[in-house]
């Protein structure tokens, strides 16, 4: 036993004498400068545990008085009625919805990224997988003020859950609006758990430094008494894949649910099987964007450069321009088939988007959404860090302005001309809607005072020396500038 | 003076601690642990740990969300209240599937978050390990080993130059 248990520790497998492997090109090093074990831990914790920095009290004051919009305009609304959002024939989907599937778009990132990268092995997630979970649950929690209060009689919300009631009546399950119910509370839930098992073994960090009673008991309470035991770690880590696929199937049918509301209608410009994978498409686009657009300014007002280096924002760069073609390839598609399927509404439609009363807002989500990413077919824009955060933020806009051309002009105008209308927003619309950009930017910045910013125990596993058979004989690693060395082959 | 829990030693990197696990585990030792920052790769099979049963749990709860969402929705809507909607038929697989996929993943999760917790015995927030002034190390860059005094192999001489042995340092005792 013991002889066979040397022969596993010392020794490569004999297979790799006799094929003499070349060293495969290195994948470019996640964390820069030799960064150690300790560094890592210090680095992040001490972005909670020292004082809150200048900035953060002036961005924090900013954004508690935009997200106080929020719940003015909503008590206005409860107290007056749902036509202040400006909701009028024909238009009763107006500015609100539109901000539904904006911010529920904003989540898929988030998921996307711990999700899907995580099942793909992209090791580059790790860094920044914490703070886009985070965009993730906080653009459900915006995203769910709109249809909750869209219903109405908000009093009366809690009808939509399969819960007996006074009337003795059930939600009706063959509406979409009903499955969006299920989807959007099914994303908050998975979406908030999984990030909490994630931060748990770093909340364990947190509570070991803690020198305060309040962070002891804070943290303490918060990291479950957990002891980053191995015998614990067998189970964490199997149900963290688990999840992670589930995830992965949140990820294609939240957005895909979403769509359902408008594509088993029969409007004119919503009726279309491409809507799904569109929708899905669409939403992890902006969340990408809306993680760029984070993550740039965290990554100098923390001095992260060595966590979230160039190379992560090549990554991230390059999947949005992906996701960005598939976008660019639905909106030529879409018109390709309202001129193939030979109906003529859909033709009038598809016409009136381009050029008819909302024209502006087409053009203005064609070039933010399919010229801009352009830019980053180019390296020397992908170094170029203000102009990426400048893209980023104009493919939010580009992809706000997509959810108002797909809602507002096919309601605008449709059927029949006697019935079209032009959509204004009220100043309740507006306020609101840059409330809960306010709202989003709080609880960002609540997240990044309070708790791990980055995933300590993850992004310790992704250095070199994290394997346990690291600087063995056989044993490929890479140096500082990504060359291949020992080995020894 | 507390009863001892066990014997605690400190090593430098994960490559000692798979060293050390696997000698160990060679040596017959059955009620030990190992506590590292991150999860290390092999380190479980290393120790001899069987596979996590967690799957399991995410399958039965799976089903459960599959078929539960299929009899709620059909009692909801076919059977206590009929509902005629385009004249569509009361009870269909097909139109609540979206509601039922949903409950897969909602349920399966629910499944894997408290099924990890419960076969991990946590929240447990008090531990003899805590005791230990080094064990903090372990949510740092700390490799430790503890060995219950419980252990039917367990001496304290023999251990601690076991221990010594494999390169480990810092041995102290945990007190209960």
């Amino acid at each position: 036993m013991i002889a066979e248990a040397e022969t596993t520790v010392a020794r490569p497998p004999e297979v790799l004498a006799r094929v003499q492997p070349l060293a495969s090109p290195a994948r470019p090093t996640l964390v820069l400068n030799k960064r150690d074990f300790h560094w890592i831990t210090d680095k992040v914790c001490g972005i909670v545990e020292q004082p809150a920095p200048l900035w953060w009290w002036i961005c924090a004051a900013v954004a508690a008085m935009v997200a106080s919009f929020v719940p003015i305009g909503l008590f206005y609304l409860v107290s007056t009625g749902i036509g202040v959002w400006g909701l009028r024939p024909p238009e009763f989907w107006g500015w609100d919805i539109v901000n539904f599937v904006f911010w529920v778009g904003i989540a898929h990132a988030g998921t996307m990224i711990s999700s899907v990268l995580c099942l793909l092995r992209q090791k580059w997630r790790t860094a920044i997988s914490r703070t886009a979970e985070a965009t993730t649950i906080f653009g459900i929690m915006c995203a769910g003020i709109f249809p909750a209060f869209h219903v109405g009689r908000v009093w009366f919300a809690w009808w939509l859950f399969p819960v007996p009631n006074s009337q003795s009546t059930w939600p009706n399950f063959h509406s979409p609006l009903e499955w969006d119910v299920f989807a959007v509370n099914t994303y908050l839930t998975v979406s908030l758990l999984f990030w909490y098992m994630g931060m748990v073994p770093d909340l364990a960090t947190l509570r070991d430094r803690a020198k305060v009673t309040w962070r002891k008991y804070f943290y303490g309470i918060l990291a479950l008494g957990w002891r980053n035991s191995t015998r614990h770690w067998r189970n964490y880590e199997m149900a963290y894949l688990v999840i992670a696929g589930m995830a992965t199937s949140l990820v294609v049918s939240v957005s895909a649910i979403v769509s359902a509301d408008f594509a088993s209608s029969l409007q004119p410009g919503w009726h279309t099987a491409i809507f799904p994978p569109y929708f899905v498409a669409g939403a992890v686009f902006c969340g990408f964007a809306m993680v760029l657009a984070l993550l740039i300014p965290l990554r100098s007002l923390f001095k992260l450069e060595d966590v979230i280096t160039q190379y992560h924002i090549d990554c991230v760069c390059k999947a949005t321009l992906a996701i960005g073609s598939m976008v660019a390839y639905v909106y030529t598609m879409e018109f390709f088939i309202a001129w193939y399927g030979g109906n003529l509404f859909e033709v009038f439609t598809f016409i009136n988007r381009a050029f008819g009363q909302y024209a502006w807002a087409y053009w203005i989500m064609l070039s933010c959404n399919v010229l801009s990413p352009q830019l980053f077919w180019f390296k020397k824009v992908r170094r170029n860090l203000p102009l990426v955060f400048l893209v980023a933020l104009l493919i939010n806009l580009g992809m706000w302005c997509e959810r108002f051309v797909i809602i507002v002009t096919s309601l605008g105008n449709d059927f029949l001309p006697s019935s079209w209308g032009y959509f204004t927003p009220s100043v309740v619309d507006i306020f609101t809607f840059f409330g809960t950009l306010g709202m989003f930017g709080l609880l960002f910045l609540l997240f990044i005072r309070f708790l791990p910013m980055l995933p300590i125990s993850e992004m310790k596993h992704v250095l070199p020396e994290a394997d346990p058979h690291f600087g063995e004989r056989g044993h490929i690693t890479t140096g500082a500038d990504g060359v291949p060395k020992g080995g020894g082959l | 003076m507390s009863k001892v829990y066990g014997i605690l030693a400190e090593f430098k990197t994960p490559h000692d601690i798979y060293a050390a696990a696997v000698k160990l585990r060679a040596a017959g030792y059955t009620r030990w642990d190992t506590f590292t920052p991150f999860p290390v790769h092999g380190l479980d099979k290393a120790m001899g740990l069987p596979r996590s049963k967690v799957p399991f749990i995410v399958l039965a709860c799976g089903l459960a969300g599959f078929f539960g969402a299929a009899g709620m929705v059909w009692f909801m809507d076919a059977y206590n209240y009929p509902l005629v909607v385009g004249g569509k038929p009361y009870w269909s697989p097909v139109y609540p599937f979206p509601v039922m996929y949903e409950c897969v993943i909602l349920l399966a999760t629910f499944g894997a978050f408290f099924g990890q917790f419960l076969l991990n015995l946590l929240p447990r927030y008090h531990h003899p390990v805590f005791n230990a002034e080094a064990f903090a190390g372990a949510s740092d860059d700390a490799f430790l080993v503890v060995i219950e005094a419980r252990d039917p192999r367990y001496n304290e001489a023999g251990t601690r130059e076991q221990l010594e042995a494999l390169g480990g340092f810092n041995i102290t005792l945990v007190n209960e």
